[in-house]
């Protein structure tokens, strides 16, 4: 079993409105582990963000507010700590890549500055080596020339190389875990792959966990170990990336995977699309938060949150149907290959994949 | 689909060239001379990463600006020598649906106001009929009449595209621009608005421009596509085609780049990227504008610009190493 660096209990996160409490994360548990790369998945407004900003305090406090439990981080509980010791953490210990680069950073900052800032009021590193390893750090994350562009201002780089910056400044001080929240959603396809290729080098060379979050099911493919699948604040299912993609033991992430248009899907081919809307989290539902939309929902969804359920050893499920009074529901195969491309590639692929 | 050739061409555009002055001696040429045609019925999807003058096409060809070259030809005649009268009926016959539905719809005014005002102005209905018509067309996009009064602020972004769609539909149009209809909405939304877009052609017999940058999407909805890269066509095929036998290196690049839902597949695959980013297209140099990144480039890519021929029937590529 790995070693586990990071442990989420039954945390609770919401925020003050005019229009009343906002749940946005309502009771949670998780674990990071050394080395993995750990994703989350789910829309917009699903808590994701939220979850994983409550481990470095990013929220604003007030209006957000934690209604209950703990983030463990070497024996420390994140969510009791001041701000003198969230400092030595932020950037440090556990280091954060935001969504937006071409907001995140300073613009009134050379870029180079702001590698550094980590460096700032620690007597051990001196200013020619916090230099150094800024140059190194903006190398690393493949930028040409770091000379010219460590004396550079965010608006003289490109989107994508404003995310390398933002990379860098969260490798810089060597944290043992990464958040990257949604880094490459506002980049295009082809930065998005050099981007994401640059995160998991980094993962496997230093070891280092990274927690990404992302709505996106093909990001989650290529990237991840391990994988949450977050709706309406809540964990629905978790496990092994396989797991999830071919053993898929709750209805939304079925529902999810089915409603993407994939390279394979034939255009006579209706979508499956998951009707209705994600819940309200002002009043969130008593029982599951998917039980709304869920095609398979018992009357027993809308009053009951399900337990987490065990599926296999790694591979757990919040769901009813996984209930042993449950009728025996099976969730359609969403995986293609598993079965197809095994035995016998079909040969448009074996095609495609010779030319690129 | 099988047969392109011998179908109406409903919409050509020739030449044409959309340039935008930014200082004294800069300017960018967000397209630069391209040419293709739309048959009636069919959906052209149009990709390519951001700036590469995708939407700007499609603005273009709507009248939302004056080329700088070139021509745009709607059922034979040029849309920008058009009559007063003509060009009332082509705004009817074209139209858009954008791509942020928060910023798209007059915040001030009710859905009822916002899908009617077309068939207000192209006289299209008595105003005692005007609600029923505004109801037909909200329920054909899933909303009800209790939504006509609302304002935009009270629906979700998946809500909002519907009364986008509404409003373009409202005025009977042959040929809607959908420029990125879905990219602002969330995952499980988008399978409810792109099935609403393929119902809607089938019922009423719409051609598309669906410009996009995911690409999945792209060739479930269209029959053939055009791949821009900085302001100039690259490559344009069947849908099938194209996917199956990419022959731009610009177009197997944006392929292999594809995040994939399926992990066992994605280990399986071999994968081109490229390194570099898109060059700038200010005072572009007239030579291959991939040139910078692509890996096949040599001494005639750097100094001419390849002409978009055809290799094989209704397969277009612009590039010298084909």
């Amino acid at each position: 079993m790995p070693e586990v660096i990071l442990e989420v209990k039954n945390l609770e996160f919401s925020f003050r409105t005019y229009g009343g409490v906002v749940k946005a994360v309502r009771d949670i548990s998780f674990e990071v582990r050394k080395g993995e790369l750990l994703g989350i998945v789910g829309e917009s407004g699903c808590g994701k963000s939220v979850s994983v900003q409550c481990i470095l305090r990013l929220n604003p406090e007030p209006p957000g507010f934690f209604e209950g439990g703990e983030i463990l981080y070497e024996g420390k509980d994140i969510v009791k700590m001041s701000n003198r010791e969230l400092r030595k953490i932020r950037g440090v210990e556990i280091g954060f890549i935001f969504q937006d680069p071409m907001t995140s950073l300073n613009p009134t900052m050379r870029v180079g500055k702001q590698i550094e800032e980590i460096f700032v009021g620690r007597k051990e590193v001196s200013r020619a080596e916090a230099k150094e390893r800024a140059l190194e750090i903006l190398k690393l994350v493949g930028i040409n020339e770091p000379e010219r562009r460590y004396r550079q201002y965010p608006h003289e780089l490109s989107g994508g190389m404003k995310q390398r910056v933002m990379i860098a400044i969260a490798l810089v001080g060597q944290p043992g875990i990464i958040i990257a929240d949604e880094p490459t959603t506002s980049l295009d396809v082809t930065i998005e792959a050099q981007i994401l290729d640059i995160l998991k080098e980094l993962q496997e060379k230093f070891m280092t966990s990274i927690i990404l979050i992302t709505h996106d099911l093909g990001v989650v493919a290529k990237m991840c170990d391990r994988v949450l699948v977050m709706y309406g604040g809540k964990i629905v299912e978790e496990g092994p990336v396989n797991a999830i993609f071919y053993e898929t033991a709750h209805p939304y992430t079925s529902g999810l995977i089915q409603s993407i248009a994939t390279l394979d899907t034939s255009r006579d081919e209706e979508l499956v699309p998951i009707e209705g809307t994600p819940p309200d989290l002002f009043s969130p539902p008593a029982g599951c938060p998917f039980a709304a939309r869920c095609e398979y929902a018992m009357e027993i969804c809308g009053m009951m949150m399900p337990d987490r359920t065990q599926v296999t050893p790694e591979h757990y499920s919040a769901c009813w149907l996984l209930h042993e009074y449950a009728p025996d529901v099976k969730l359609p195969a969403v995986a293609r290959t598993m079965e197809t491309d095994e035995e016998a590639p079909s040969p448009e692929q074996v095609e495609m994949e010779e030319r690129i | 689909m099988s047969n392109q050739t011998n179908r109406e061409v409903l919409l050509e555009v020739n030449d044409l060239s959309q340039y935008f002055r930014i200082s004294r001696d800069k300017v960018l040429k967000a397209v630069d001379h391209i040419n293709f045609k739309i048959h009636r019925g069919e959906t052209v999807g149009l990709v390519g990463e951001s700036g590469c003058g995708k939407s700007t096409t499609g603005r273009t060809i709507l009248k939302l600006y004056t080329p700088n070259t070139g021509n745009v030809y709607y059922g034979g005649k040029d849309v920008f020598t058009f009559t007063p009268e003509e060009d009332m009926q082509y705004r009817k016959r074209a139209q858009m649906i954008f791509q942020n539905p928060h910023s798209s719809l007059n915040p001030r005014m009710t859905v009822k106001d916002i899908v009617g005002a077309g068939m207000r102005i192209h006289d299209l209905a008595k105003s005692s009929e005007l609600d029923d018509r505004i109801e037909v067309l909200l329920r054909k996009v899933g909303l009800n009449k209790d939504h006509m009064s609302r304002f935009p602020h009270e629906f979700s972004g998946g809500q909002k595209q519907r009364i986008g769609i509404a409003r373009a539909l409202s005025v009977d149009p042959e040929f809607i621009v959908c420029d990125e209809p879905i990219s602002a909405l969330d995952v499980s939304i988008q399978a409810q608005v792109l099935n609403m877009l393929k119902k809607s052609q089938q019922d009423l017999g719409l051609t598309y421009l669906f410009i996009a940058h995911d690409l999945s999407v792209v060739k479930y909805i269209s029959d053939r596509v055009i791949v821009m890269y900085l302001g100039t066509i690259v490559e344009e095929a069947v849908s099938e085609e194209l996917y199956r036998n990419p022959l731009h290196p610009y177009t197997q690049v944006l392929l292999s780049s594809i995040p994939i839902a399926d992990p066992e597949l994605v280990r399986r695959k071999k994968r081109r990227v490229v390194t570099g980013e898109v060059a700038s297209p200010i005072n572009p140099p007239a030579i291959c504008r991939f040139v910078s990144r692509c890996p096949l480039a040599d001494q005639v890519c750097r100094e001419q610009m390849p002409p978009l021929r055809e290799v094989a029937p209704g397969h277009n590529v612009a590039c010298f190493k084909v």
